[in-house]
């Protein structure tokens, strides 16, 4: 396999993994949305506070995770960006 | 002070910039205490705003074109994240959507989600490749891509529909808030709106709006946070808002319960002569709705904005303005966390709203109180005249039920600091933060439409051996003519016939996120298989809507899909069409496969050049 295909590789994992914790954090917890909505975070029901901040919150937590990591597999394989 | 060029001292700029607004916010407030009327505060602050951003879109004039349609590719990342947020969040987000979270409660914070996650699929799957090509315009990838002007014009087409349909609301909100500033009729505040947004954009393209949408994003982040950090401090209900109304909401709960919860029904409400557009609580603040459809409900609509606002072409564009691919990257982040900011900002201003006025140990508790009590408060004197809120005694027993009294979802944001007893300053603060939603986003869709006509339509196929000069005036004059046609349907006031918001995300998805993903992620992806996938998904999803819509067809909803989630019709059938036509077609030559290729490795030069 080529450094390009090899990169690609690794480029598509990481994808599908972000992807994954965004399914999780954007439908799968909202499936249990009744059943959680007993529990309570910071005294708010948790089902109310995922959709009104916490899954707002994860989403921005992942794309900065995402994109650091990214930058990283992008200089393991020699295609990191020299300016900036 | 400053040293070196423009783009070193943005950080400077903008901090005195903001200082600037605050001594200017300081200056009103001592002003209304000095006896200025409150009109006078009003038109003080949308003046004072929109003068500064026109002179903003003036300094920033240009003649090259990659400075026009690419803002030179030099807009910081985290400047892209702030003017992308300001393009994002329109009039509607600023003054609706805590009235909507107030009236509609969990299964509306559906919008939250979809509005926000949907950034997560921007980054991985779109932003840095669609940066690392190179394009001008969302089109200029379909159609460098996939080659052709057939496909290019397709999605010319989808983009012109999405962005239309978004366009004449903000255009719509910016007239209905200048004319209520600076009193004048609904009919001449749509035009001076236009003119704010076309000062704003004219002379500079992109990088007119890009520093344009970053003032504006400023102004109306300070708008909402204020009061809403105020309201909270004002009632007790804690210092910082979003930590800390678990409390209010348990209460909320509970009056609820105390109250009741009814659900008027539509004769009685047509009876009592309540306006139309105004409605009661009738749904649970925190409670979630409980089965299989209520589930789906949720979901699917998060989808539908999700994958819409993954295809919206005036978002997209501005990731194609950064200096390299991962700050592009790096901006879809700052983007989303000054969405955030005030996102998860609307549903804590929705439960202050409620609290102050459901809560009878509250000064502001106006629920069970006598109904001629209520009517003689000032603030609902001012409102009911311009009927934005409705009493109606249902069952004539003189007190305020929860189920009698009405508001429009804006009232949530514009009148609750006058509820919880602000200065009028604030109120004056937040038309000038509408204000600055609604040009940011009308600005953004505006541009990203007439960029589409001018660059793919004009130069690309009628007169590709124009010069950069006539290039630019057919960009101008497209745009003028892109917000005259905006600016004349919103003054036809049949925005309410045209939809929701959510249609823009629908179309949008319909038509273009699989092309879009396809064009990066999947090499045997064809031209045939492109065209057919656009124009079938958009087909479909513009039947189902015509024929599920009440105003139009009226028919039952499928599976629950109703008007707002159209998008889950087209876009899966855009789906199937485009790989099936894909595989029966001949697989892309092998310089197009080189390319696909070159898009996914981040360094290197950019596909398309800097000027082409």
């Amino acid at each position: 396999m080529s450094n390009k295909e090899k990169h690609w590789q690794k480029t598509k994992g990481h994808m599908i993994m972000t992807l994954v914790l965004w399914a999780f954090f954007s439908m799968v917890i909202f499936l249990f949305g009744y059943e959680i909505n007993g529990m309570s975070f910071l005294g708010y029901p948790l089902a109310y506070y995922m959709t009104a901040q916490g899954s707002l919150l994860a989403f921005v937590i992942i794309i900065f995770w995402f994109a650091n990591k990214q930058e990283k597999i992008d200089e393991e394989f020699g295609f990191g960006e020299k300016e900036d | 002070m400053f040293k070196g060029g423009f783009i070193q001292n943005l950080p400077k700029i903008y901090g005195l910039y903001t200082g600037g607004f605050l001594v200017f916010i300081l200056m009103m407030a001592i002003a209304e205490q000095a006896g200025v009327t409150a009109k006078t505060i009003g038109i003080l602050f949308v003046a004072f705003t929109v003068a500064i951003y026109a002179l903003i879109g003036y300094l920033s004039r240009t003649i090259q074109v990659d400075a026009y349609y690419l803002a030179g590719r030099q807009v910081p990342t985290v400047f892209n994240g702030m003017a992308t947020a300001a393009d994002w969040m329109s009039g509607a987000s600023f003054v609706a959507l805590a009235g909507g979270v107030y009236f509609g409660g969990y299964s509306y914070m559906a919008f939250l989600v979809g509005w926000t996650g949907g950034y997560v699929l921007v980054s991985t799957l779109l932003a840095p490749y669609l940066r690392k090509f190179g394009c001008y315009t969302v089109p200029d990838f379909i159609g460098t891509r996939y080659g052709g002007n057939g496909v290019r014009f397709c999605a010319v087409l989808v983009l012109v529909l999405a962005s239309f349909t978004y366009v004449t609301a903000q255009i719509n909100a910016t007239g209905t808030i200048a004319a209520r500033a600076l009193g004048i009729p609904f009919e001449a505040g749509v035009w001076v709106g236009l003119v704010s947004i076309l000062l704003c954009s004219m002379l500079g393209g992109m990088r007119a709006v890009t520093w344009t949408q970053v003032a504006q994003y400023i102004v109306l982040i300070v708008a909402y946070l204020i009061p809403v950090f105020w309201i909270s401090n004002k009632i007790g209900a804690g210092v910082f808002p979003h930590l800390m109304l678990g409390d209010e909401v348990a209460r909320i709960t509970e009056l609820e319960g105390q109250f009741g919860l009814v659900k008027n029904s539509a004769a009685d409400v047509k009876a009592a002569g309540v306006p139309g557009g105004l409605k009661s609580i009738a749904v649970a603040h925190a409670g979630v709705g409980a089965g299989g459809m209520a589930v789906w409900k949720y979901i699917s609509l998060a989808i539908c904005m999700m994958v819409g606002t993954a295809s919206l072409p005036h978002i997209l564009m501005r990731y194609f303005t950064t200096p390299s691919v991962k700050s592009a990257r790096k901006s879809v982040a700052w983007s989303l966390f000054f969405i955030f900011l005030l996102y998860s900002s609307a549903p804590m201003l929705a439960t202050l709203s409620k609290i102050s006025l459901m809560d009878p140990n509250l000064p502001t508790g106006i629920i069970g109180k006598s109904i001629s009590d209520v009517q003689s408060l000032e603030w609902v004197k001012q409102w009911s005249s311009q009927k934005q809120v409705f009493i109606a005694d249902f069952n004539g027993d003189g007190i305020l039920q929860l189920n009698e009294w009405f508001m429009r979802t804006g009232v949530v944001v514009l009148a609750t600091p006058e509820v919880a007893g602000l200065p009028y300053v604030i109120s004056g603060l937040v038309a000038a933060g509408g204000m600055a939603a609604a040009m940011s986003t009308a600005d953004g869709l505006v541009l990203a439409i007439s960029n589409a006509l001018s660059h793919d339509v004009y130069y690309n196929m009628i007169d590709p051996k124009a010069d950069v000069r006539k290039r630019l005036i057919v960009a101008r004059v497209l745009l003028i003519l892109t917000g005259a046609a905006g600016a004349y349907i919103a003054s036809m006031r049949i925005t309410s016939i045209l939809g929701a918001v959510a249609w823009a995300f629908d179309f949008a998805m319909s038509g273009l996120f699989f092309p879009l993903v396809l064009g990066v992620w999947w090499k045997r992806a064809t031209r045939e298989g492109a065209i057919a996938g656009m124009l079938s998904g958009l087909a479909a999803g513009t039947a189902y809507l015509i024929y599920v819509y009440p105003k139009f067809l009226g028919n039952p909803a499928w599976l629950g899909i109703d008007h707002l989630r159209f998008g889950l019709i087209g876009a899966p059938v855009c789906l199937v069409v485009m790989v099936v036509v894909s595989l029966m077609t001949k697989a892309p030559d092998a310089a197009t496969q080189r390319m696909v290729d070159e898009v996914r490795v981040p360094s290197g030069k950019a596909i398309l050049g800097r000027a082409h």
